[in-house]
């Protein structure tokens, strides 16, 4: 499979990632190489093969339903850019 | 239980200039899960809280953070499930999202597309005049929900909290069984009935904690009983994908005005495009979400952050052992023991708490006369008040009370009236106020006939006209209830009246 000049935009706009229009065939390419790589794997025959989750043989983790964490207002909008009443503030958006 | 039986409700027709249309709708159901903490970290989901204050660092995103599943989400999860009699997934798995928007900083949400925690269930939604549409349940999955952006606060600016970023969601979708507006609804009430039943979910639509997305097509009569036939969706229309509705009547609005649209489409020669559209209330219109068509690319992948989901059978059991009673055994109940009128049944098991007021009410009691108290005088008076039963002045033992006087027939209705009046307002014990302020009802014949003869005695010329007339009997009747101060047993006045004018 290739991934052509427009799927490269397509996907660097939907990860919110700037690429120069330039540097679009170049990301094309890496993509291209990488998908060519998993079209590989894709050759071994893995039927009735459970997909390997972790390295350990663990469980998930849970937690009880108790409050533990919050009440940090100022340390959650420390790094905002923009931070007013309480709120981060960002450039408008309205469906 | 009692097993009910219903007729399936006839769909919803519209009328077009090229024949009859029917709709097709299915719904997501996004239920905040009722715990303490989020699905992945330790924050409150508290309501109403300062911006920003209940956000852990794994809420807003920040790197290296790493999420942690709360067991409360998980089990709340499954009795929801087992409340659907629907199949619980003992493995299931956690996927990203991926979308872009300031109100969901992971830039992804956690959600469940390819395993979800639950599968297959069923509701009935019961629709009145003995029917009932049995609405299938495809999956409910977990989620996280996004935060809240606020428009309207500054004009170049959009202000976000993330207090509800990272709370638990259920979304219970279901299959396109649902016919009409009026279904659709219903549906969701019933919902929101049994989970609050279960306890898993409040069901306040206007704090957003119940939503519904809607999907709606529409086809010709016949086409979807090829569908029901086939399970083989090439028998139905292109459906358009209703977001983020949290209001009955919308939700009702929307439908209609959605496939009016569809239908104007498709007579016109063109064809409906599959898309998600927004329901504006303010003009009574549905338009297309296009800013997010692109958006719609969600790059699904198993999170790496989490292993499976491994539940065990034990655990679902002891779950499944400590349901309460859910509205439909409940009403089938209270029918076949209580006598009740499906009506009645249906209005005192609306909301659990009604019906726990009402058990005790009746218990070793008329259960009519004590549904017809609950139901008429009790709701009735605390609606005129604005509150719910919880906050009702007049406890259980004190109408049960009030209706152990009826029919022993110490007081009259009327009378009763008055009593219940009295407990609401001052309170006490209804045997003693009768007792104390002289209420009880006359059943002395001696006492009712003496006021009887007084009243007949003073009244020659309407004596001489009840015999003309008898239906003026009645006056006197009034007469004697009145000289009595209504404590006379009315049935008994009645028979004397008529026994004395000679009629």
């Amino acid at each position: 499979m290739s991934i052509d000049i427009e799927t490269a935009r397509r996907v660097a706009k939907l990860a919110r990632i700037k690429v120069e229009k330039d540097r679009l065939p170049g990301l094309a390419q890496e993509f291209s190489a990488i998908l060519g790589f998993i079209e590989q794997l894709n050759e071994v025959d893995v039927d009735g093969i459970e997909p390997m989750t972790s390295v350990e043989p663990m469980r998930l983790f849970r937690r009880d339903d108790v409050v533990t964490d919050g009440d940090q207002q100022a340390a959650v909008l420390k790094n905002a850019p923009d931070a007013r009443e309480g709120f981060f503030a960002v450039p408008k958006v309205v469906e | 239980m009692l097993d009910l039986t219903y007729d399936a409700p006839k769909p919803k027709v519209i009328s077009g200039a090229t024949g009859d249309w029917e709709l097709v709708i299915g719904l997501e159901v996004h239920a905040q899960v009722a715990t303490a903490a989020k699905l992945f970290s330790g924050a409150s989901t508290q309501f109403g809280a300062e911006p920003n204050s209940n956000v852990a660092f794994v809420d807003a995103g920040m790197p290296g953070m790493l999420p942690v599943i709360n067991e409360g989400c998980v089990a709340q999860a499954v009795r929801t499930g087992l409340g659907l009699k629907a199949e619980i997934n003992l493995w299931s798995a956690f996927d990203r999202k991926n979308y872009f928007y300031p109100d969901l900083p992971q830039g992804y949400q956690i959600s469940q597309l390819y395993h979800p925690i639950v599968g297959e269930g069923e509701v009935l939604v019961e629709l009145g005049n003995g029917t009932a549409r049995l609405v299938r349940i495809e999956r409910i999955h977990l989620e996280q929900d996004a935060g809240k952006s606020i428009h309207d606060m500054d004009p170049a600016m959009s202000f976000v909290d993330l207090n509800r970023t990272g709370v638990a969601l259920m979304e219970i979708v279901s299959r396109p069984d649902i016919r009409g507006p009026e279904e659709a609804a219903a549906y969701v009430g019933k919902l929101r009935q049994i989970m609050r039943y279960l306890g898993t979910c409040d069901g306040n639509m206007q704090n957003g904690n119940l939503r519904a997305d809607v999907n709606v097509s529409v086809c010709r009569p016949g086409d979807y009983e090829k569908y029901q036939a086939t399970q083989d969706f090439g028998h139905l229309g292109t459906r358009c994908e209703i977001k983020n509705m949290n209001s009955m009547r919308f939700i009702q609005m929307a439908i209609e005005y959605e496939a009016r649209r569809q239908i104007a489409l498709l007579e016109d020669g063109k064809s409906v495009t599959q898309e998600t559209r927004l329901y504006d209330p303010d003009k009574n219109e549905t338009r297309s979400m296009r800013s997010k068509e692109e958006a719609h690319d969600y790059r699904y992948f198993p999170d790496p952050d989490l292993l499976p989901l491994e539940i065990e059978q034990a655990w679902v059991d002891d779950i499944a052992a400590s349901l309460p009673e859910l509205p439909d055994a409940k009403k089938a109940r209270f029918i076949a023991d209580f006598g009740l009128s499906d009506y009645d049944a249906s209005v005192l098991t609306a909301e659990s708490e009604n019906a726990a007021y009402f058990e005790t009410v009746a218990d070793g009691r008329d259960g009519k006369l004590a549904a017809n108290w609950v139901i008429n005088e009790l709701f009735g008076r605390l609606k005129k008040e604005g509150h719910d039963i919880t906050q009702s002045p007049v406890s259980p033992a004190q109408l049960g009370g009030i209706i152990a006087l009826i029919s022993s027939g110490d007081i009259s209705g009327k009378i009763a009236k008055d009593l219940f009046e009295i407990v609401y307002t001052e309170g006490g014990d209804p045997a003693k106020i009768v007792e104390d302020r002289g209420m009880k009802q006359v059943t002395d014949t001696g006492a009712i006939e003496a006021a009887v003869d007084a009243v007949i005695a003073e009244n020659p010329a309407q004596v001489e006209k009840a015999k003309q007339n008898p239906k003026l009997a009645g006056w006197f009747v009034g007469q004697v209830m009145k000289a009595t101060g209504g404590k006379a047993n009315p049935a008994a006045v009645n028979a004397l009246v008529l026994q004395k004018l000679g009629l």
